[in-house]
């Protein structure tokens, strides 16, 4: 009785809070827009019964989908968000592997300082460390200030609402959630299976290769899609840093809601977004589970 | 073997610079004179006067700080209870949905979040604002709740809990007196990460709120859509200075926690 | 009152303090205890041997609560236990890895069981001190678990788990992870501290030694079945099995077929040799499969062929010298390997012989045990 108890609290909370909610975006995607008050039509009106819910299903359409491929803004907002994102990811898992590496070759006692500076700025706002790339990116910025001291270049380039400082926004952001898991994969790895690679003939190179590497697999998978799947949607760093010529769906669905209150639209959005990202998400997921199932 | 390869000094020493000095250079030109904010005009205070007049601010700092305290409280005990039920409860019906919701939420686009959430909230309540906030933090904050205190629990001897159930105490004495206690520092970190989780949303907060409940992302958001303002930056510096402050303290605390107890157990196996 | 031997599972009148009854415990396909009768009674040490996942701790669990049999009923002085949550049972445990709550200092660890049963607060303070002086640890009680040494932390675990006086106290591995000088001081202390008090003691262990040492009488178990339950010196000088007899102690196991006259036993074991001889109370039919069981110690070594029922000639191959005593490795023509112990009583030089010599080895009709499984 306690046990059901225990569990019926936190089930309960996220079937309202995180299940219900899809259900309500899926069931908006499908009806028409409507100027009233919600802004969508059918209504679900359960005073008229069983007849009600009928009506209610008859009306529910693919209209809203059908719109979304005839403007050739989303799919290409869809297309652009996944290639963004796929990119930083990559960016992302550069940067962060060696530096995840020389973190674990680290002798102990400086690990867990190490450990705190990438989390640091984990701890400070996700808003105030994208902002702070645009004081450095735009024309006046500080990068291009420093470039053409140095006499590299002779005119600003022009990062600041690119692609290019998307991809910066994206790999700044998001890297400590691609060394954290790393780091942990690595930090496990016994040296001794270096050491005995190399005893049998492996180069060091080599020895990275088919031991490091492998091992490190699961880290870099969970690694990837941390990063992968929250970019694909992201809203803050297009806006900020993309520009207007950078399209990314968070973007698009954004002002869908906010600047033209098409509700069923930005719901439909949100439906392929989301198709979009289930095949990672599930992947990802089984990944999580097998690595708490080889914990146990 | 100890020492780093010159490759490894390198990647962490550009891995350091990349994630530091964004920032650094954030703070370096709060204290800039000139309204102009790339171009250096000399070592002022002045943004940090002007934000501290600036009631909008602080108002929205203020409703900030309700959120993510209730918020966080909120998604702590949800979380606590969920990673029990996460490591705890064996097999039961829909298993499965609960870890997929629990960890869903960690990667889900928060523009996804967001518009589901006020959808669900609009039929439901008259009017959105901070309440409706909150829910939709600790619905989120709770999964990082629940991952941070799994993650203790896991590795909880549970033999602990069946020698308080041995010794008669009920089940919920058992929690209450041996494993709260012991599991105590991850609930902790779990409400900080709550409290920071909540503190930073930008997305969420704009979707799920309502008249006159503003909080600081969305005023500093509206701030740095038009460009650089040194205002923002000074506001940047304090809340960075805070962060670091506080988790400096909490991790030499920490650290000076663990050498105490190395020591003493050293001590104990000489007695 | 006349000093007799405390054997209570010879008296029929006596009533058992627990009797599991045809108790079968599966877990999936896995069966961890098979059909188990068996009664312990008040104020035994009672001691359940066997290798790991024999069932020997599911055993222990089902009496503490946290396992329920599947099959089967568990009496507590003649009441079926099922129904009784752990925290209800009159029955404490001391856990392996003994689950010292580590926020909580010694005291409060002991106290801990009295707190919940509402005590007020002169009655735990003085049952904690008893405590605290039967287990020596006055001087530590303000101390967190982290700061006591591995004897101390076990002490204080005996100690919470015995604070409740509890009718039953259950030991899982008490001394497993103490090293063996501290286990073998500690031994005594635990039968010491039974004594003492009067509780009955179940102890879990795969340590033969442990329990042959500590217990009143030892269950024998393997793949979740009790293979004999007796006292210590009858488990090593009549083990009932094949099974049992290797298990405690070193031993010779002989295989051959039975020809039985009397309580005479002559035991055909290999071509070209002369019977074993032996005595036993079983009967064997003719040219049943046997196995003779000799301890080591039993088998005397020498150069010259002795008198005596049996005698067998072989080539010591190897000798482990173990101060007081040798084993000698012996391999006979048919290529099997004896063991025989003999007394240094004599200096090492003075010995007459050594490896690669050919000796004989010999013991008496009564020297074995003869198996039938």
């Amino acid at each position: 009785m306690r046990r059901l108890v225990v569990i019926a609290i936190p089930y309960l909370w996220l079937i309202a809070l995180f299940l219900i909610p899809f259900v309500i975006v899926l069931k908006i995607a499908l009806s028409d827009t409507a100027l009233a008050i919600p802004p969508y039509m059918p209504q679900f009106d359960i005073s008229a019964g069983w007849q009600g819910i009928r009506d209610f299903f008859s009306q529910l359409d693919f209209e809203n989908f059908v719109f979304l491929t005839t403007d050739d803004l989303y799919w290409k907002a869809y297309l652009s968000s996944v290639q963004i994102a796929a990119i930083s990811t990559f960016c992302t898992l550069l940067i962060g592997f060696p530096i995840a590496y020389g973190m674990a070759r680290a002798p102990e006692e400086w690990r867990p300082t190490l450990m705190m500076l990438v989390i640091l700025p984990f701890w400070t706002s996700f808003l105030i460390r994208v902002y702070a790339w645009v004081g450095i990116l735009s024309n006046e910025g500080v990068l291009n200030q420093f470039l053409m001291a140095l006499g590299l270049i002779d005119s600003p380039l022009q990062i600041l609402n690119t692609p290019t400082a998307v991809y910066i926004g994206i790999t700044y952001t998001y890297l400590p959630f691609m060394i954290l898991p790393i780091y942990a994969a690595l930090e496990r790895l016994d040296g001794a299976l270096l050491e005995a690679a190399e005893d049998l003939g492996c180069s060091r190179l080599t020895a990275f290769w088919l031991i490091t590497v492998p091992l490190a697999r699961n880290g870099i998978i969970a690694g990837c899609f941390l990063v992968f799947i929250p970019a694909v949607g992201e809203f803050v760093i297009p806006s900020l840093l993309g520009g207007s010529r950078t399209l990314m769906i968070g973007k698009v669905l954004w002002e869908e809601f906010f600047s033209n209150r098409d509700w069923p639209v930005a719901s439909a959005v949100a439906v392929i977004l989301l198709l979009i990202l289930v095949i990672p998400i599930a992947l990802f997921q089984r990944n999580e589970q097998k690595q708490r199932e080889a914990e146990e | 073997m100890k020492r780093l390869s010159w490759f490894n000094v390198t990647s962490l020493t550009f891995g350091f610079a990349f994630l530091y000095l964004p920032m650094v250079i954030l703070v370096i030109y709060s204290f800039n004179s000139s309204k102009l904010v790339t171009v250096w005009a000399g070592f002022s205070t002045r943004w940090y006067g002007e934000l501290l007049q600036n009631d909008q601010m602080l108002d929205a700092a203020w409703v900030t700080i309700r959120v993510a305290l209730a918020s966080a409280t909120l998604a702590t005990i949800l979380g606590t209870l969920a990673a029990y039920v996460l490591v705890r409860s064996g097999r039961f019906l829909g298993r499965t949905l609960f870890g997929g919701m629990i960890y869903a939420p960690l990667v889900m686009p928060e523009v996804i979040t967001g518009l589901s959430l006020f959808l669900l909230f609009k039929p439901i309540f008259n009017q959105l604002g901070i309440h409706t906030i909150i829910l939709a933090h600790a619905t989120f904050s709770m999964c990082y709740a629940s991952v941070v205190v799994s993650s203790r629990l896991v590795s909880f001897d549970r033999s602990l809990e069946e020698a308080a159930l041995d010794l008669g105490a009920t089940p919920f004495e058992a929690f209450r007196l041996v494993t709260l206690p012991i599991i105590a520092p991850a609930v902790i970190s779990a409400w900080l990460l709550s409290f920071t989780l909540s503190l930073d949303d930008l997305v969420i907060a704009s979707f799920t709120t309502g008249p006159g409940a503003t909080t600081l992302p969305m005023k500093i958001w509206s701030a740095v859509r038009l460009g650089v303002s040194p205002e923002i930056n000074a506001l940047s510096t304090i809340m960075i200075g805070i962060v670091t402050i506080g988790v400096i303290t909490a991790s030499l605390a920490s650290k000076r926690a663990a050498v105490r107890r190395a020591g003493e157990e050293r001590a104990a196996v000489r007695t | 009152m006349p000093q007799t031997v405390f054997a209570p599972w010879d008296d029929p009148n006596e009533k058992p303090l627990i009797r599991f009854q045809n108790v079968t415990k599966r877990f999936g396909d896995f069966t961890a205890i098979d059909d188990i009768s068996l009664d312990i009674y008040t104020r035994e040490f009672f001691a359940l041997l066997g290798p790991s996942g024999c069932g020997k701790t599911t055993l222990m669990r089902m009496l503490a609560g946290f396992e329920t049999p599947t099959e089967g009923t568990i009496l507590l002085s003649g009441q079926d236990i099922a129904p009784v949550p752990p925290n209800k049972r009159a029955v404490n445990m001391m856990f392996q890895s003994y689950a010292l709550f580590p926020h909580l200092s010694v005291w409060e660890n002991i106290a801990f069981g009295l707190k919940r049963e509402g005590k007020d607060k002169g009655t735990i303070e003085t049952r904690v001190a008893e405590m605290l002086k039967l287990t020596r640890l006055e001087k530590f009680k303000h101390r967190k678990p982290h700061q006591i040494s591995g004897g101390q932390r076990q002490r204080v675990a005996l100690a919470r788990s015995l604070a409740k006086a509890p009718k039953l106290l259950l030991l899982d591995e008490p001394l497993g992870a103490l090293d063996r000088k501290l286990r073998e001081e500690t031994q005594f202390e635990l039968m010491d501290i039974q004594e003492k008090t009067g509780t009955t003691f179940v102890i879990v262990t795969h340590d033969q030694e442990e329990a042959m040492t500590v217990a009143s009488r030892v269950a024998v178990m393997d793949e979740g079945k009790l293979m004999q339950v007796a006292t210590p010196d009858r488990i090593y000088e009549t083990p009932n099995s094949v099974y049992v007899a290797d298990f405690i102690g070193d031993v010779n196991i002989f295989e051959g077929r039975a020809h039985q006259t009397g309580d005479k036993v002559q035991m055909i074991w290999a071509d070209g040799q002369p019977p074993l001889s032996c005595t036993t109370s079983k009967n064997f039919s003719l040219d049943q499969k046997c196995w003779l069981a000799i301890r080591p110690e039993k088998i005397a070594i020498s150069a010259e062929r002795p008198q005596a029922a049996n005698t067998v000639r072989g080539k010591v191959i190897d000798i482990a010298y173990l101060g007081n005593i040798s084993t000698y490795h012996v391999a006979l023509p048919s290529g099997q390997m004896i063991k025989a112990q003999a007394a240094n009583t004599r200096r090492i030089e003075r010995r007459t012989f050594t490896w690669e010599d050919e000796v004989w080895l010999s013991w008496t009709d009564t020297a074995g045990v003869l198996l039938d499984r």
